[in-house]
């Protein structure tokens, strides 16, 4: 295995300070930009998928600037907090929900030399983090004092439940093949074959389970509008509920990293195309599975939550327990 | 397979689910539908409901649109004047209008007013951008209703093997309005 030591960062600036701020401004750069067209690819794609245009106007050309238009108009809405509400606990949740992704965002890699930070327990700290967000959409929930916001907090939490196992399970199956935690390391095992392919039934799984966590159709029961209004952003307005999308949009790209990492080869590129250079690869196999995450919501209606439940805890974690158990075998049996 | 109206026993592995995907897929490669309004003009059929016309010409004050309208939004003001006929003889009366105006802001598009009027004197037009910032200025008077003869579309042409419409020529009567 060819590992770079360090980061490409680090060999092009000296000392500590100047290679850190320039890493958080790219990360925070990546966080703020990939989530916004990543929303705006799934303005344009569900409304194709629907024979509609979505949106043309903002920014002159096919609606480009649409999101930025969004994120204007939430900063000039008025900031309610509900009388009722646990101010402080309302107030800090978007916050809560929405920093993991961020920080989630450090440990995945862009190129072999291209990361801010290669930790050696690299898809631990992943899967721990992304289930922090879950404690925001509960906190959002709890202090709304809102019956609505409630249901849909505690919906999500039971949803996080009962498919953080399939997803860690699937990730796990990944580590064993590779036998490495770190997200460079996972890539690089993956040099002569993506895992996609032994492991395409885990693949599945781990997708799935990615759409569930990030409570995204159809699998939304959290937010499903006709029973329980917005779930746990009924009461929130403004700036707070931008942060809640963001976190959404954030979701989906930093989930399809974690899955491009896992299975798809993340920077490698296809035999034959290595002139692309890796980051375009890691970009385009996001994109590729955000669209994917996007084609589900156009596609299938909202779940209902006991189906949902079932469907983990009934098909979705033994299939991943037996596939782990092949994978076992044929590990200790190829040493 | 195609009956089947209950929820469905599986059907393979999930095939359906795949079905729908490449239904979402395909549309997708089609061209959306979205007529993108304030930049291209919708391509209304000629009889649309859009705003009521008044050729004055054809009126003859006989306030039948007037009292058939069901919220009354039409109001028809005129006078009688008498002019002595050149042969001599008794003088003749005639109705001469002073008002004729449509209130669009009470107005339901019924269309029972274009239908009742016996000398085809009103019509509809496709028009529909007359929206105001004043509910007032939604009152139309005759001048404005003359200027909507102008938008009035030839009727379609009748369907093949119908009957031959009444009127003799029925392009004349309103092609005159232009």
């Amino acid at each position: 295995m060819i590992l770079a030591e360090t980061s490409a960062i680090d060999d092009l600036f000296s000392g500590y300070w100047l290679p850190l701020v320039i890493k958080a401004v790219l990360v925070l750069g990546i966080f703020l930009v990939v989530p916004l067209v990543v929303g705006y690819m799934e303005h344009k794609v569900l409304a194709h998928m629907q024979a509609r245009l979505g949106p043309m106007e903002a920014g002159q050309f096919h609606g480009w600037a649409q999101l930025m238009a969004d994120g204007a108009k939430f900063i000039q809405k008025e900031d309610i907090v509900p009388a009722a509400a646990d101010g402080p606990v309302f107030s800090i949740a978007p916050g809560v929900a929405l920093v993991p992704y961020l920080v989630v965002l450090v440990v995945i890699p862009f190129g072999s030399d291209l990361y801010a930070l290669n930790l050696d327990i690299g898809i631990f700290f992943v899967l721990a983090m992304s289930s922090i967000g879950v404690l925001g959409v509960l906190m959002a929930g709890w202090a709304s004092a809102n019956k609505f916001s409630l249901m849909g907090a505690l919906r999500a939490a039971a949803q996080l439940i009962a498919y953080e196992l399939p997803l860690v399970l699937a990730a796990a199956a990944a580590v064993m093949l590779a036998a490495s935690t770190s997200m460079i390391g996972l890539v690089e095992a993956q040099r002569t074959v993506w895992y996609i392919v032994p492991l395409f039934p885990l693949f599945i799984v781990f997708m799935m389970s990615a759409v569930a966590e990030l409570t995204r159709p159809p699998f939304d029961m959290p937010v499903a509008d006709s029973e329980i209004i917005f779930g746990a952003y009924t009461e929130y307005t403004g700036l707070k509920f931008a942060f809640f999308l963001l976190s959404e949009y954030g979701g989906i790209v930093v989930m399809s990293a974690v899955a491009s990492v896992l299975f798809l080869g993340g920077y490698l590129p296809l035999p034959g195309l290595s002139a692309i250079p890796g980051p375009l690869w890691m970009f385009g196999k996001i994109f590729a599975l955000a669209f994917i995450i996007v084609w589900l919501r156009a596609t299938f209606p909202r779940l209902r939550e006991d189906q949902l439940q079932r469907f983990a805890w009934i098909k979705l974690v033994p299939v991943t327990l037996v596939w782990i158990l092949g994978v076992g075998f044929v590990k200790v049996a190829m040493h | 397979m195609a009956s089947d109206v209950r929820p469905q026993k599986e059907q393979g592995i999930g095939l359906g689910l795949l079905q729908g995907l490449a239904v979402t897929l395909r549309t997708m490669t089609k061209r959306a539908v979205t007529v993108q309004y304030p930049h291209v003009k919708p391509d209304l059929p000629a009889r649309s409901r859009g705003v009521i016309a008044l050729k004055e010409a054809n009126c003859t004050v006989c306030y039948k649109c007037s009292r058939e309208c069901p919220d009354w939004c039409i109001y028809i003001d005129a006078h009688k004047e008498t002019h002595e006929p050149a042969s001599g003889g008794r003088a003749r009366s005639a109705k001469i209008l002073d008002r004729f105006a449509i209130d669009f802001a009470l107005c339901m598009y019924c269309g029972i007013c274009v239908e009742v009027c016996p000398f085809d004197a009103l019509f509809w037009s496709p028009e529909f951008e007359y929206a105001e910032y004043d509910i007032n200025d939604m009152v139309h008077e005759r001048e404005r209703l003359e200027e909507w003869t102008y938008t009035v579309k030839p009727p379609p042409a009748l369907e093949e093997g119908a009957e031959a419409p009444p009127e003799d020529q029925p392009e004349d009567q309103i092609e005159a309005a232009s």
